[in-house]
């Protein structure tokens, strides 16, 4: 019966991680060098693990079978205790303990963060709630999507303006929390190209669970191209389509109160020199708006111009009360800026 | 002891005999009633939690609201049930298990229950308490997660009243621990019968004292953290304000310095139940006493001293990740040590299967999976990918629901007899532990791969890319099987007051005092002080008789006392007036208690 209960329950369980998937945010799919080391590490002591349980559990079962209560039985016999065993099962957990530990060390220091020679230097800003990322380097400022290269080492120096985050992206490596007032580092160098999905780890505040990144390794050729995009200057007013342009006039517009204005919190290079919100000036070149909650589409940024604490519950962005022709136009110069 | 002579007090029937009793046994009965409401409280918070995370972006609720029912779920759980639920066996059984009349402090006794009543429904007044404070919503319940992260707890972030009704509800909540904390040191120590020597003291007992050593000195460190919170929150101060050079890091390591040494003080004492269970029914003395007692105290010295691996990620450098990984891994050695110990207390035994049995039981086998789990994230690296996700809500549920919940309903089923006089229905009770078992593992077990396969806790939402849907379903429904199961608890506690066997003195063929005397004990408990000649009083040669009822003198008892009441009533008026920030209310809170501890203190108190 405690068998055939166990074994349905696995199987159950089995078949729900069998029918779910692919698992974006897997942390035992590694694809830097980050976090290979911490699965090298978390697969030794989980096989531990797994030999503690068996034991441990099997002997449990056999006592339990075993010595079940039986009619006429005499009475068991008054055993107080045994040094010998005693000792021994101190032991034999302090051995295997040891056998965690000695490779734990050696993790901790490879895992630190320290950059390694030659990597590019990424400042990370935690905002409620979304990601501020600058390239002193390169002289990029974006948001909510990093682009690093692919094979040269990286290194995240984490802070925050606001409350405490915590920066994951799973399949790269570990997650480091960003605090205001310090800075943690975070440093890896990604083996394969792609994307690579991640979220804020530390409770926030209201809309922590759309606090979402994303990482995109890119190799040598498309980061280049990436850079020299960022780099760019966005599109002057005058050579903007009709559409456009009046997305542009909106987008200067001093509203009332001024607060609604966009230009209040947003820079468009040349436009605006708003800090308190993502940097615009190439926000057409990003796949998702307001940190992963809504696809970067015309209808996705319709809907978030037209009611943002709606997408994204406590939007510091508030409900501007934006016409649909405003939005129309808005929507087209936004997607102008590439 | 004996000689006092003094009658038993008055009135045992109505109301007002409950509110003003100092018998540590109603006292207990009404500290595990209480906490029992609280615990379904807690449940229901985590059943809504489960029903908005059955599928991705689910809209059950809103994350306000989902953000709220996290907070209080977790603290329900460690403050209003857990806590309070070990509570009613310190109070009912450890003066029964020492051969004592009651604790040393009777009114200190019922002022901390009051204590803890008023901080409970304080916290819980925040659900619907929004319009009366003039909120545009019914509830302000606290919003900022059980550990109340600093900064996110300031008036910049969080600017309503959530965040006040937590910082002085669990402030007051601490008053009545303290207070309990002190009361038991002292009759653990001071009213030990005749004969029963420290290493005499049943396990349960001894865990009770650790703990009690525990919540004594850890809550002062949550206390300071708390009230530099309400002065930032308050009065304007900037101990949590960056731009002030204030430092985030200290409020998390004032709480978790707390913090840890509270999960010892919530798995102790059901561990310390375990103990006394599985002996009984296996009818063989606790194999290697001494052992669980000193493994006992060491976790509770070592446990001081593991802090900071709940802030692996907060970037304190590779050393301070190193030692207190270290720390963390050797307090695995003593908790090994007892449940090896429990194994081969059952070894040769004979064993009966009964319901405490069984949650004893379910107790080892789940708190192994909870304990494997922490030893993995007790090294920092793996800890880098587990902290914050599923894989530890998983762990800490293993821990806690597995654990400590178990543990503490193997300690109902086994005291229930005696704490009532009737037998609870064996045929429920297994349904309740079987349902709870399979419900628990259906709900905790996939929590595992959530968290491994890339699930933060505490998001109100999460999206179908993730792949995790079926998981997240498969949870749901075993939170939905461990409701039924507490449901089937409901109904036996039900049934046995009216229809359940009589118990007898002892029901088990247990070893300890407490099964000498009739059940319910009277109020008197013993009507002669057992003189104690072993440690398992009636299973030795000498083996211990049934003490009659009937006491051959007026035996001291104390009296009631409706000055704790009071006394608490006013902290729980203080509170409220700090919460309204209206002086004359704190004013006239603080004037009934400092008039009730007057009148308590020069109280005749012998009736």
């Amino acid at each position: 019966m405690r068998t055939l209960t166990a074994l349905a329950l696995g199987a159950l369980m089995l078949g729900a991680v069998a029918c779910g998937g692919p698992y974006p945010q897997s942390t035992l799919d590694p694809a830097a060098d980050f976090g290979s080391h911490i699965d090298e590490l978390f697969r030794w002591i989980f096989w531990f693990a797994v030999g503690v349980f068996v034991v441990v559990e099997s002997l449990l079962l056999f006592v339990v079978v075993r010595y079940r209560a039986r009619p006429g039985a005499p009475e068991p016999e008054r055993v107080h205790g045994n040094t010998l065993l005693e000792i021994g099962w101190t032991l034999v957990p302090a051995v295997i303990l040891i056998l965690i530990a000695a490779p734990t060390m050696q993790t901790i220091f490879r895992t630190d963060g320290t950059p390694p020679e030659g990597a590019l230097e990424v400042d990370v800003i935690g905002h409620q709630w979304w990601w501020e990322y600058n390239y002193p380097e390169l002289g990029i400022t974006t948001a909510n999507e990093l682009h690093v290269p692919q094979g040269r080492p990286v290194s995240l120096r984490l802070t925050s303006r606001d409350v405490i985050h915590s920066f994951w992206a799973p399949r790269l490596g570990g997650k480091r929390d960003v605090i205001a007032g310090r800075t943690n580092r975070i440093s890896f160098t990604a083996d394969s190209a792609g994307v690579f999905l991640g979220q804020c780890a530390e409770f926030c505040g209201e809309s922590h669970a759309k606090m979402g990144l994303r990482v995109f390794v890119d190799d040598s050729v498309t980061f280049t191209q990436w850079v020299a995009g960022q780099r760019a200057a966005p599109p002057s007013a005058d050579t903007l389509p009709d559409l456009a342009r009046r997305g542009w006039e909106a987008f200067r517009l001093i509203r009332d109160p001024a607060s609604n204005s966009c230009i209040a919190c947003h820079t468009v290079q040349g436009v605006s020199g708003g800090v308190l919100g993502p940097n615009l000036t190439h926000m057409g070149s990003r796949s998702t708006v307001a940190a992963g909650a809504l696809p970067n589409t015309a209808e996705g940024l319709a809907r978030w111009l037209r009611d943002p604490p709606a997408e994204k519950p406590g939007s510091k962005m508030p409900r501007i009360g934006l016409t649909e022709d405003e939005i129309a136009a808005l929507v087209a110069y936004l997607q102008l800026l590439r | 002891m004996a000689e006092h002579v003094a009658p038993a007090a008055g009135a045992r029937s109505g109301i007002w005999s409950w509110i003003t009793t100092t018998d540590h046994k109603r006292i207990g009965i009404l500290y595990g009633v209480t906490a029992f409401v609280f615990f379904l409280i807690g449940g229901l918070e985590a059943l809504l939690i489960r029903l908005q995370l059955a599928s991705s972006q689910n809209d059950l609720v809103s994350a306000e609201t989902f953000n709220q029912l996290f907070t209080m779920h977790g603290t329900t759980m460690v403050f209003l049930a857990v806590m309070p639920l070990s509570a009613a066996f310190f109070n009912y059984i450890v003066p029964l298990q020492i051969g004592a009349r009651d604790v040393a402090f009777p009114r200190l006794n019922a002022f901390s229950y009051w204590v803890f009543l008023f901080g409970g429904l304080f916290l819980n007044a925040s659900f619907i308490a929004g319009p009366i404070l003039g909120a545009d919503s019914l509830s302000v319940a606290p919003d900022a997660g059980w550990f109340g992260y600093a900064n996110l707890t300031s008036r910049a972030y969080s600017p309503g009243f959530n965040v006040d009704f937590w910082v002085l509800g669990l402030q007051v909540l601490g008053i009545a621990s303290l207070a309990a904390g002190f009361n038991f040191i002292v009759t653990i120590v001071n009213l030990r019968a005749p004969g029963m020597r420290l290493m005499r003291l049943p396990v349960f007992t001894w865990m009770t004292l650790v703990t009690q050593f525990l919540v004594v000195t850890a809550f002062p460190v949550i206390t300071i953290g708390l009230v530099f919170l309400m002065f930032d929150r308050f009065f304007g101060t900037n101990f949590y304000q960056v731009s002030a050079g204030g430092d985030l890091l200290l409020w998390q390591h004032l709480f978790w310095l707390f913090g840890h040494p509270e999960v010892y003080i919530l798995i102790l004492p059901p561990m310390g139940i375990v103990s006394e269970v599985l002996p009984t029914f296996s009818r063989k003395p606790l194999f290697g006493y001494a052992v669980v007692v000193y493994s006992g105290l060491l976790i509770g010295v070592m446990g001081w001293g593991v802090w900071s691996h709940h802030m692996f990620s907060v970037g304190l450098g590779p050393i301070p990740d190193s030692v207190f990984a270290g720390t963390t891994m050797l307090i695995a050695i003593p908790t090994g040590v007892k449940i090896f110990n429990w194994l081969a207390t059952m070894w040769g035994g004979q064993l009966r299967f009964t319901t405490a049995m069984l949650f004893a039981l379910g107790f080892i086998a789940m708190f192994v999976i909870g304990g494997l789990s922490g030893v993995m994230h007790a090294s920092p690296p793996a800890d880098l990918q587990q902290t914050d996700t599923y894989f530890v809500v998983a762990h800490i549920h293993y821990v806690l629901f597995g654990g400590a919940i178990q543990g503490i309903f193997a300690g109902i089923y086994y005291w229930w007899p005696k704490m009532t006089g009737r037998l609870m229905n064996e045929r429920l009770g297994k349904t309740h532990f079987w349902l709870g078992f399979v419900g628990m593992n259906l709900a905790f077990f996939p929590m595992h791969f959530i968290g491994l396969l890339g699930m933060p806790r505490r998001i109100y939402t999460y999206g179908p890319e993730l792949g995790l849907d079926s998981l997240n379903l498969v949870s749901t429904i075993g939170a939905l099987l461990i409701g039924v199961s507490i449901l089937v608890f409901a109904a036996n506690a039900w049934w046995s007051l009216r229809h359940g066997e009589t118990a007898g003195n002892d029901p088990w063929g247990a070893p300890s005092l407490e099964w000498t005397i009739s059940s319910p004990p009277p109020a008197y408990n013993f009507s002669v002080i057992p003189e104690v000649v072993s440690r398992l009083p009636r299973w030795s040669r000498t083996q211990m008789r049934a003490i009659p009822d009937v006491p051959p003198e007026p035996v001291h008892v104390p009296g009631g006392s409706f000055w704790p009441v009071i006394a608490a009533l006013g902290i729980g008026v203080l509170a409220t007036g700090a919460l309204l920030h209206t002086l004359w209310v704190v004013l006239a809170g603080a004037a009934v208690l400092v008039v009730a501890i007057y009148a308590w203190a020069f109280e005749p108190f012998e009736v």
